[in-house]
């Protein structure tokens, strides 16, 4: 933080060298002429930066109002049939169109992740803050942010060359010997195993969430009053005790808006599932079969449509747009209730 | 904190004692659980940077700087109008959108504070801040490349500008709410006017922290491949023309994963590792840069 007097000083250089400039441009008497200098700036400054600000609400209307445009014409032929048909033709003749499976794909993708990176990113957040030596946190951490910072890319073509082929030779096989005989889980977990699958789109999806969960985590339960965990430590409270009973009712508005941030993020995660869901529009209950996802289906479709097909296509962004919208829109809510709470 | 050493000491409960037993137990296994989901963690980060440099290092030659992306099937060539590609594009994008962010990010700290537009601006940046790529991609499809009748690099760039500023404005918001009031006080009451107060006192102050978002959303769009697949496109040739399809190292890989050539795929790791480099030396040096300023 800047102290008082390094800010005096860097208040007393920024008057000297601007009214300095000032002065030598309107000449050294005409003090009229300075001070309407000092309000012309103002004025433009003041609405460069409103209209800067103002640009992000154009963002938000351009991105819906293009997204609407394209979309129509697959609006007025579809309707509201296009959410629940199953069928995805687009070289039929007229070509038949439904979102239902990448809906599918998309939901249970997400879901799959959630339920894997949840537990794991409070672990570690748990860890980080209660369990974890000084010396160690910091490397762990920074370990845990940079997941968060490699390119979804490389997560895919990760996925592709290493990933798949290592969940279909050991873990895949494995599940579906486990569970050949058992009702349900017999079809959640129905083979044949596949390099490419919706259970190795949610799990790349559920590492790449993972730091979102862990770090907004961290952040909430170091607002826990340390006074809190102390009186809670002191009557007794094992570790565990103490998160259950003290950490996570003091947060949990704030986890669950962590948690909703990184489904939001997960619904709309492109190249790392793109790579390794295999595209397929059909729906099947396997988590081992391959699928498609919203993000998935545009970007391999995309280039190479035209007409109602892609129009199809930019509505099932307006689809994925609106979807994730509510969600993240309500992790900001809950995130700024937290907030709040914290008095800040 | 001391919470570790707390829990730590023995303390003198009967150890026979079935309920203490199981209280401590449960407290075991929860640890081992924590213990193990960061290992689960760290090991993930391992496993992906241990393949890239394995595999990346591997076709990392001198050719892969001064050659342009070979056709199919040919074996030999390099990555050279892909990267100077894709490092146009980011400059520009941080270049039109770093600035937007950087004022924007100054109306909601300094002019208006409790204002309701404030409110308003900053929940919508921080949906948009998070919103999936790909749509920003459709956006500048419908917005840019469709009336200028084709795929062009400024579209990407635009593209890229669109994903910037909701980072910058963010952490340029935080940073300069950080700036101490008396501050800004202390210039006005020398005369100096509002916009000056920001610009030579608050920005001056929060400068680091101000770069640091520059340099993370650098970071952030750097990788970015999505917005660039139905904007920029890429191509297979040197070019520096703006208003023509521009290669670039996200999609140039993108597209030599799943080609059935071993020495596009060779390439698309090279590419892969060189991008991750990238962005990780642009995370780190923000990081750098953000604790100099914590310990100032």
């Amino acid at each position: 933080m800047v102290s008082k007097k390094q800010g005096a000083d860097l208040a007393e250089m920024a008057v000297e060298s601007e009214v300095g400039d000032i002065a030598a441009a309107a000449g050294p008497y005409d003090r009229a002429r300075a001070l309407s200098a000092f309000k012309l700036g103002d004025v433009t400054f003041y609405w460069i930066t409103r209209l800067s600000a103002i640009s992000v609400l154009l963002i938000l209307g351009g991105i819906i109002i293009s997204l609407v445009i394209g979309a129509w014409p697959a609006m007025k032929e579809y309707g509201f049939q296009f959410l629940f048909t199953k069928r995805w033709a687009p070289s039929a003749d007229p070509p038949v169109l439904g979102a239902l499976g990448p809906i599918y794909g998309t939901l249970v993708t997400s879901f799959i992740a959630m339920l894997i990176a949840i537990p794991v990113g409070l672990g570690i957040a748990i860890f980080l803050t209660e369990l974890c030596p000084q010396w160690l946190r910091r490397p762990i951490g920074l370990a845990i942010e940079l997941l968060a910072g490699i390119p979804s890319i490389i997560y895919g073509m990760w996925g592709f060359f290493v990933l798949g082929p290592f969940l279909a030779t050991t873990f895949q096989p494995f599940m579906i010997n486990l569970c050949a005989n058992i009702p349900v889980l017999q079809d959640i977990f129905a083979g044949p195993p596949s390099y490419l699958s919706l259970f190795n789109a949610s799990l790349i999806l559920a590492i790449m969430v993972l730091p979102f969960i862990t770090s907004i985590s961290v952040d909430v339960f170091k607002t826990v009053p340390p006074v809190l965990k102390e009186a809670a430590y002191g009557v007794g409270c094992t570790t565990w005790e103490v998160v259950r009973s003290v950490v996570i009712p003091y947060t949990r508005v704030g986890v669950i808006g962590g948690v909703m941030l990184a489904l939001g993020r997960a619904l709309g995660e492109t190249m790392a599932v793109t790579f390794i869901i295999g595209n397929s529009f059909r729906i099947s209950s396997s988590i081992f079969a391959p699928g498609t996802t919203i993000s998935a289906a545009i970007a391999s479709e995309f280039q190479e449509s035209d007409g109602l097909h892609q129009s199809s296509l930019i509505l099932l962004g307006l689809l994925l747009f609106v979807l994730t919208f509510f969600v993240l829109a309500s992790a900001r809510l809950m995130l700024a209730r937290l907030d709040a709470k914290a008095g800040k | 904190m001391t919470s570790v050493e707390m829990s730590t000491v023995d303390t003198p409960v009967n150890p026979v004692n079935p309920i203490y037993a199981r209280r401590r137990r449960r407290d075991l296994v929860v640890r081992g659980l924590c213990i193990a989901a960061a290992a689960f963690g760290v090991t993930w980060l391992a496993l992906i940077l241990f393949t890239l440099f394995y595999n990346g290092l591997a076709g990392l030659s001198l050719q892969v700087f001064t050659a342009d992306t070979p056709p199919p099937g040919a074996s030999e060539g390099g990555l050279r109008n892909a990267i100077v590609g894709s490092i146009m594009m980011t400059v520009i994008g941080v270049g039109i959108g770093a600035p937007l962010g950087l004022f924007a990010g100054t109306y909601l700290a300094e002019y208006g504070r409790n204002d309701r537009l404030t409110s308003v601006i900053r929940f919508i940046n921080d949906i948009l801040l998070s919103a999936p790529s790909i749509i920003i991609g459709l956006f500048i499809y419908g917005a840019v490349v469709v009336p200028m009748g084709g795929f062009s690099a400024i579209a990407g760039a635009l593209a890229l500008a669109v994903i910037v500023i909701p980072v910058v404005l963010r952490t340029t918001e935080d940073m300069l709410l950080l700036v101490p009031n008396p501050l800004r006080e202390a210039a006005s009451a020398l005369g100096l006017p509002r916009s000056l107060v920001i610009r030579r006192i608050a920005y001056r102050a929060a400068r680091s922290g101000l770069i640091t978002g520059v340099l993370l959303a650098t970071a952030r769009v750097a990788g970015e491949t999505a917005p660039l697949l139905f904007t920029a496109l890429s191509n297979q040739f040197w070019s520096l023309n703006l208003s023509k399809t521009m290669a670039n190292l996200p999609v140039t890989i993108n597209n030599f994963v799943q080609s059935p050539y071993a020495y596009w795929k060779q390439l698309a790791w090279s590419g892969a590792l060189l991008i991750t480099l990238a962005v990780l030396a642009l995370n780190v040096g923000a990081r750098i840069l953000g604790a100099e300023r914590k310990t100032k």
